[in-house]
């Protein structure tokens, strides 16, 4: 027979065994031997603290009570696992990669850091979990008393709340011990991990056992309890509408938002990978769980005494039938249900309240005492054993206080409820980068105001805060404030009417108040960070342990400041430290002065994320990401501006080349023009020379000869100045220093003193036709100077047309601004490839005798036009060689 | 004496006047006044010299001469040439293309005659 003090006994033994396994799991990761201990085993065993005390004995109650509605609960979860993996695998990532330590940190820290709303989903998850944490000791504490009076043999017979409360202090003790182990890491705790991974096999295995027992043991096997369950009295409709729907939508949202749901599945993981195993062995886990619950409830119903507690059904039907091994194994599934679940719980609450609670309030009080950098970590350490013992201080009062009144599962759905109202800033988070801190805050406030007035107060049923009255008649009478009736919603299921409310009015606020606000800039980057996770991050594991590897700081330093200074530099450490070797311990000082070398380069905040990265001993902060960022941009700016600046200089560099080029040209360009000054002076000079040297010493000229010779001499002398007049002319027009005479004249009496002036130039006979009525136009400029435009085309004619009856037509048309006038040839014109050369100084095509000058007429002609504002050009085309002049009217 | 010289220049007036000196000197003087056609005036009037201008209508004095210098007929032929640049550079590329001898305008009677009566003899 059992009694109390085996009961106590085993338990011990049990809970001894959970401290040893533990233990070693926390020795074996020290040492790194890490193994199967990070097996995706391993991490789908310890998700299975869902399955609280509440799903290992209140399934069946459910089941009794409400039918297939148990379902809904396993059914939530396994759909986000089946269906929505990829979403938890964000979720993980952004977990690790943002350093979260829990789901108040993750939805701050998206939220641009704010502490406000860390606050608020502390405060959430801590007035969601006491009463659930009052749960897990009560069922303890009866499954106890049921052993207890079932087994009455003599000693005293415990008090409840006393079972109550040695349990609470327990796991209190366990809690602290491997939940404050270390707080070096991410927050990962490996020993705890694997005791709850033992416990989620002890309690399959218990289920399982009764579930065998029932089927086999007391019906007649499975068709047996299939026509049991058809003819029982058991709620076969309630798999269906509002309600259905409503246990499924929140025990999904639960499996996601529970504090310590979050805790097993984001902070505890260590491969992302193991998501891909969870996902198909969690929700068999949970199938296996749910599998006798129906024999189980139909049996309870009909082997034991009308009126027994169907939440017990597990643990009084092996008892009712003297399974004595059997209960004891139901009470080790049950003990480790509700235990796994305080001691994860109780983990990720003290994070939440140490981190968003105790230490910035302690900060704050401590503020005037800038020294606080080596003593944070104690005061962490001793911020997270307080808030262990007081979140189990709080929810044995909450035990004391309720005095277990409440069914089981109520409670269990209140805290869903509750927890669920992190959805849609969690959500919105994860998926929307418009979703700002205010529509966040503002969401979460209303849904858990909400949650609080319409289900959290009315489930004292009139026992704490809210009165009866209230309930009945609403707050100071007002029918439509009823807090199971909102604005005339009556007739409501009131987990249904709750959930409606307080999710809607979060889900409207949250997504409006974003759309309305702007996030600042800290939000946006997180909110990027968020959102795009998988672009910012690699699949890798978690950042290298604390075992440092000196080397590996010299590496990074060595990319960072050049292999002979960063060698330099630890040699120096190496031996301020008194060491013989080359390599420095990784010292605090050392970290500390190596940082500040890097800080040299790279800038602080990088360095300070860089060597953080490798110690492990600091977290990448959201601040440290801006201070980088904030560099990033700097060095960005330097660049640009540095790019800017070459690109100046290769500008100025090429304008250079341009001009040397161009001076270049201009230098050949004037070696050219002299050359060929030269030459065209040397020309008649010759002759002037030669024939002067012929009169001088011609004893036997002739008297025609001597008068030939001499006038060749003179000829070629005006050619000679004629020459240099014409060099001089355009040299004064070239460089704009020709001072134009503006007159007012006649066209025709222009061209008219053209025509003469050039006949006296020899060839063949020129037929010019006019047209004088066309000519017939005033206009003011420099006449002369037009004139000789005239001059040069009307000589050229003479010179270069080379039609046996040499024909000139000077054609008139008068334009807006201006006047045009065209002297074409019957000539064979001028080739294409001589066109562009023309007006090019000593560009004479043919040879120079016939011309008489030195081919600078054109040349001159466009200076000229040039100076008088107007242009003459070669109009190809016609059918000889066509000048266009045009002139401006003034 | 006696011997015969082709003229290649374009300027009317200095014809006349190497004409002139040349022929009281005892030369035959004919004159040809194009650059595309003097190759070919060289070789039917084989004279005993040739005054080659470099500026010349149609054909440059130096592409005349690489031309005459690359033909077994004219390669030895006396050139003297005459150009109005006046530069180091033409005087070089004159020596390049064999010219046997080079001046430049405005000469003296007695400095062109005595460098034909050298190149002819």
């Amino acid at each position: 027979m059992l009694s109390f003090n085996i009961l106590v006994l085993v338990a011990t033994l049990y809970v001894s065994f959970l401290f040893g396994v533990a233990f070693m799991a926390d020795r074996q990761t020290k040492r790194g031997h890490l193994g199967w201990l990070r097996s995706p085993l391993v991490y789908t065993l310890s998700l299975s603290i869902y399955s609280t005390a509440w799903t290992f004995y209140g399934a069946v109650g459910s089941a009794v009570r409400n039918g297939l509605e148990f379902m809904a609960i396993y059914l939530g979860p396994t759909l986000v696992f089946v269906g929505w993996w990829w979403f938890l695998r964000k979720l993980v990532r952004i977990g690790r990669t943002q350093r979260i330590t829990s789901i108040a940190d993750l939805l701050s820290s998206r939220y641009g850091k704010s502490a406000m709303l860390a606050v608020i989903v502390t405060l959430l998850a801590v007035v969601g979990s006491t009463p659930y944490i009052a749960l897990q000791l009560q069922s303890v504490a009866l499954s106890f008393s049921v052993f207890t009076t079932s087994f009455d043999v003599g000693g005293a017979t415990p008090d409840i709340s006393v079972t109550a409360f040695w349990l609470a202090a327990g796991l209190a003790v366990f809690t602290i011990l491997f939940g404050t182990r270390n707080l070096d890491a991410n927050e990962q705790h490996p020993g705890v991990v694997m005791a709850i991974a033992v416990e989620a096999i002890v309690k399959l295995i218990a289920l399982l056992a009764v579930g065998v027992f029932v089927v086999w043991g007391v019906a007649d096997g499975p068709s047996d309890i299939l026509s049991r369950i058809e003819t029982a009295n058991i709620n076969m409709e309630s798999a269906r509408g509002s309600r259905w729907i409503t246990l499924m939508f929140l025990s999904a949202a639960a499996i996601i938002c529970l504090p310590r749901m979050f805790q097993v599945t984001v902070v505890e993981n260590s491969n992302e990978s193991h998501l891909a195993t969870a996902s198909w062995a969690f929700p068999l886990y949970l199938f296996l769980m749910s599998l006798f619950v129906l024999p189980i409830a139909v049996m309870g119903l009909a082997e034991l005494p009308a009126g027994s507690n169907p939440d017990l059904f597990v643990l009084t039907l092996p008892i009712a039938h003297n399974q004595e091994f059997l209960a004891m194994l139901v009470f080790l599934g049950g003990f480790s249900s509700a235990t796994s679940m305080v001691i994860v719980a109780a983990i990720a609450l003290s994070t939440m309240v140490s981190n968003h609670i105790v230490l910035p309030v302690w900060l704050y009080l401590r503020r005037e005492n800038a020294e606080l950098s080596g003593d944070v970590r104690v005061i962490l350490m001793q911020s997270r054993r307080i808030s262990i013992a007081a979140i189990l201080a709080l929810g044995y009062g909450y035990f004391r206080f309720t005095g277990g009144t409440s069914a089981l599962a109520s409670i269990g759905l209140i805290a869903f409820t509750g927890v669920a109202q992190v959805l849609p800033a969690l959500l919105g988070g994860l998926f929307w980068r418009g979703a700002t801190r205010r529509g966040a805050i503002a969401g979460l406030s209303a849904g858990f105001f909400l949650w609080v007035y319409t289900l959290f107060l009315p489930s004292f049923e009139g026992g704490w805060l809210m009165s009866i009255d209230v309930l009945t008649h609403g707050p100071f009478g007002i029918e439509m404030l009823k807090p199971r009736a909102l604005f005339g919603m009556v007739d409501m299921d009131p987990l249904v009417h709750a959930l409606v409310w307080s999710m809607g009015v979060n889900a409207s606020l949250f997504l409006v108040v974003s759309l309305v606000t702007f996030p600042s800039p800290l939000e946006r980057l997180q909110g990027v960070q968020f959102v795009n996770v998988f672009e910012h991050s690699s699949g890798q594991g978690p950042a290298a342990s604390m075992s440092v590897a000196t080397n590996d700081l010299l590496v990074m330093a060595q990319r960072i400041m050049g292999s002979q200074t960063a060698s330099a530099m630890f040699r120096s450490a190496a031996h301020e430290q008194g060491k013989t070797t080359d390599t420095p311990d990784p010292t605090r000082d050392f970290v500390a002065r190596l940082e500040r070398e890097l800080a040299g380069t790279v800038g602080a905040a990088t360095a300070h994320a860089m060597v953080g990265q490798i110690t492990g001993g600091s977290t990448l902060t959201v601040e440290d990401l801006i201070a980088v960022a904030d560099e990033t941009a700097q060095i960005m700016e330097h660049s640009v501006q540095l790019e800017a600046k070459s690109r100046e200089l290769s500008q100025t560099a090429r304008e250079l080349q341009t001009v040397n080029e161009k001076l270049t040209e201009l230098s050949i360009q004037k070696d050219g023009f002299l050359s060929q000054v030269s030459h065209e002076l040397r020309t008649p000079m010759t002759s002037i020379r030669s024939f002067s040297e012929i009169l001088r010493e011609g004893e036997d000229l002739t008297q025609e000869q001597s008068k030939k010779y001499s006038s060749i001499i003179a000829e070629e002398s005006i050619r000679l100045t004629r020459l240099l007049d014409e060099i001089l002319d355009l040299s004064v027009l070239e460089n704009g220093q020709v001072t134009l005479k503006r007159e007012k004249g006649r066209l025709s009496g222009l061209i008219d003193r053209a025509i003469s002036a050039s006949s006296h130039v020899s060839g063949l006979e020129l037929s010019i036709r006019r047209n004088l009525r066309a000519e017939n136009v005033d206009l003011t400029t420099d006449l002369d100077r037009l004139t000789q435009v005239f001059i040069n085309l009307v000589s050229n004619t003479r010179k270069y047309c080379d039609a046996p009856a040499p024909e000139l037509r000077i054609k008139v048309t008068q334009r807006v601004g201006d006047i045009v006038l065209d002297f074409m040839d019957n000539g064979s014109g001028i080739a294409e490839k001589h066109r562009e050369i023309v007006f090019e100084k000593f560009s004479r095509l043919s040879d120079a005798s016939a011309a008489g000058s030195a081919g600078l007429g054109l040349a001159i002609s466009r200076e000229i036009m040039r100076n008088l504002g107007g242009s003459i050009e070669y109009l190809p085309g016609g059918t000889g060689a066509t000048f266009r002049v045009i002139i401006p009217r003034a | 004496m006696g011997k015969h010289v082709l003229l290649i220049e374009d300027e009317p007036n200095i014809i006349e006047a190497i004409t002139y000196i040349l022929h009281q000197d005892g030369w035959s003087v004919t004159s040809h006044s194009d650059g595309t056609s003097a190759v070919e005036r060289v070789n039917s009037a084989t004279p005993d010299l040739v005054i080659l201008d470099v500026m010349l209508p149609g054909r440059s004095g130096f592409e005349i001469l690489q031309e005459l210098r690359g033909a077994d007929g004219t390669k030895a032929l006396p050139v003297l040439m005459l150009t109005a640049k006046g530069q180091s550079k033409d005087r070089e590329a004159a020596e390049q293309f064999g010219a046997s001898h080079y001046m430049t305008k405005p000469f003296s009677n007695a400095e062109m005659l005595d460098a034909v009566r050298a190149l002819a003899s």
